[in-house]
């Protein structure tokens, strides 16, 4: 879905040293940090850029309440109403042998629902294309994108991130949103646009 | 940093007060309940009783006292840092475990020894002569392992094995106070030293509270049933109380502004601990008891007809056996799902309480139905000798902390627990 193209002053860390207390400076600067994007979690990072806690226990906790009603529903339906059999003279109501059952289906539920919330908040899906602000996001930098409005003077903040220790930094107007695509259709692999 | 801690006049107060109306109570089972009368099956329910009690709060207690020895092993073992900062609590909870044990194998010897069968049926001679029309083939064929001889000396090994395994673990935590701080390779040394001592304890402690202790001390009262889940069950049981008591006293002495270093953080790790226990409490109950429904063989359902009664006939301890659920399984679940519970000081205050109280009633319906059948009650007595009980832990709890620093400050994964976030 695109949300527009914007404005991104980029920058590049290379050490977690920096790159925590240039997170508390530029968010004290009054900068809007857009993400910052790392090759492995780093811990305390959400807390350091102030993003706020994850509600995707909540939704796992639904989804397994989901789960419990519909194994308890469905299978007390089926063998007091639909089908009642007799097994092994138990009552047709026979909540202990269910209880596995119903304990099966709120992990499936809210495992599988958990992976897909997981999935749709961080817009993961096959073909779901964004915008990369540097490939080696992915390999051994830190990367910091600030979105700048009308009334940001871009070097300022520029010469903020030089002062931060940012190793790299350039200015990208870059899709905000996600896309769908192919990225070997649309982009030149890094290998071919540097020449390694 | 002030290491020293003086214990407050009303921790000395109701320490003293527990003890002394658990003596009291005690007295008045002596006087009233007529301990020493003839203890044949049924026959004087009262006597019955004192014993009874006593057994239950004894093992209860001491399983109870003994799983904080287990918590300080397994986290040794699994390289844990995060519990340095509060080890010393532990540590001093297990260290009443000497008192409770002789307090529990008195007991069980004056029950074993004592020419009664009201408690263990399987003690009545009587059973294993064949000229007899008492004869029993089934206790015949499990002579081997339920006769008085045996339950002494395993009884009495497990205890000393408990006690002296343990006592070398907390003499290793509090020599490291001695020596200062530990250069790489000493700290190495003595991290290897304390894996191995812990390795040694948990071995043990998973062949007796694990296996043989809940069958001899507490299963070998319904001597013809047998459930393979009942160990587990009883562990399950003891170590999320013992979790519990942990919290408690972690919580105590951080409200008198000790233990400096437990943050939030560590409280989430143990209220974790407590929701995980209580839930897998409830998977290990729930497997013995949908088996045996599932089943439905006389032999084993007997058990829960003389708790829950049939479909026709509500049992004794209905109530207490789904309060039992209730308490153990729903309360803690429910009530300790959310991260903001685990890290409420208060809140974990509440649950330790509650789930010690659980269990207890757990360990009520393990024991009172098979010996006292329908006389058992609920009374001053009862909760009296809890309360001996209780009085003895925080007393010997008490002691340990004044006579030693409440942080292992030369621990090498001190630093791991103080920066410590879950």
């Amino acid at each position: 879905m695109a949300g527009g193209i914007k404005k991104f002053v980029v920058g590049a860390f290379d050490d977690e040293k920096v790159l925590f207390p240039a997170v508390k400076n530029v968010r004290k600067a009054g900068y809007k940090i857009h993400d910052v994007y790392t090759p492995f979690p780093i811990h305390g990072l959400d807390h350091a850029m102030g993003i706020r806690e994850t509600s995707l226990h909540t939704a796992g906790f639904i989804y397994a309440i989901t789960g419990t009603t519909t194994a308890l529903t469905f299978m007390s339906w089926v063998f007091t109403k639909d089908w009642p059999l007799n097994i092994g003279g138990k009552p047709h109501f026979a909540l202990p042998a269910w209880i596995p059952i119903t304990f099966e289906l709120t992990v499936l539920f809210s495992a599988v629902g958990m992976v897909l919330t997981f999935c749709y908040l961080c817009q993961l899906s096959p073909f779901v294309k964004k915008h990369h602000f540097h490939p080696r996001a992915t390999d051994d930098l830190f990367i910091m994108a600030i979105e700048c409005t009308d009334k940001t003077d871009d070097g300022e903040v520029q010469r903020f991130l030089q002062n931060s220790g940012a190793k790299e930094i350039n200015v990208q107007h870059a899709e905000t949103g996600w896309w769908l695509g192919r990225y070997d259709r649309e982009q030149k692999l890094y290998r071919d646009e540097k020449g390694y | 940093m002030n290491n020293h801690f003086e214990l407050p006049g009303s921790f000395k107060k109701w320490t003293l007060g527990l003890i002394v109306a658990g003596v009291l109570a005690l007295l008045y089972g002596f006087i009233m309940l007529h301990p020493f009368a003839h203890g044949g099956h049924g026959e004087n329910t009262s006597s019955t009783r004192f014993w009874a009690v006593l057994l239950q709060n004894s093992v209860y207690w001491l399983l109870t006292v003994n799983a904080s020895m287990f918590f300080l092993c397994v986290t040794t073992m699994a390289m844990g840092g995060w519990q340095v900062a509060l080890r010393r609590v532990p540590e001093a909870i297990s260290s009443v475990l000497p008192i409770l044990g002789l307090i529990t194998f008195i007991i069980l010897m004056a029950i074993v020894w004592g020419g009664r069968t009201d408690i263990y049926h399987w003690l009545d001679p009587h059973l294993y002569d064949k000229a007899s029309p008492d004869y029993d083939k089934i206790l015949d064929g499990k002579k081997g392992f339920l006769n008085p001889m045996f339950f002494t000396i395993v009884s009495a090994v497990t205890i000393l094995g408990w006690w002296l395994l343990g006592k070398k673990m907390r003499s290793l935590s509090l020599e490291s106070d001695k020596k200062g701080p530990m250069d790489y390779e000493t700290g190495k040394k003595w991290i290897w030293d304390n894996t191995v001592w812990a390795s040694l304890f948990t071995v043990f402690f998973g062949l007796t509270v694990a296996s043989t202790t809940p069958w001899l001390w507490i299963m070998s009262i319904d001597a013809h049933w047998y459930s393979t889940m009942f160990s587990w069950y009883t562990f399950a049981s003891t170590f999320v109380s013992g979790i519990s008591l942990m919290a408690i006293f972690i919580i105590y002495l951080k409200n008198r502004g000790q233990l400096e270093y437990v943050t939030e953080e560590h409280l989430h790790d143990v209220g974790k601990f407590m929701f995980a226990f209580s839930v897998f409490w409830t998977y290990t109950w729930f497997s013995q008891y949908m088996l045996i429904w599932y089943s439905n063989q006389p032999e084993e359902t007997k058990y829960f007809i003389e708790r829950i009664g049939t479909a026709t006939k509500a049992g004794p301890y209905k109530g207490i056996f789904f309060f039992n659920l209730i308490v153990n399984f729903l309360c803690p679940l429910l009530i300790l799902m959310k991260k903001s519970t685990k890290r409420s000081w208060t809140l974990v205050t509440f649950m330790a309480v509650l789930i010690i109280f659980g269990h207890w009633i757990d360990f009520y319906q393990m024991v009172m139905p098979g010996t006292l059948h329908n006389h058992a009650e609920m009374m001053p007595f009862e909760f009296g000798i809890s309360a001996l009980f209780i009085g003895l832990i925080m007393w010997g709890v008490g002691r340990y902390f004044t006579k030693n620093p409440l942080l292992a400050k030369n621990h090498p994964f001190l630093k791991e627990s103080i920066i410590h976030h879950t």
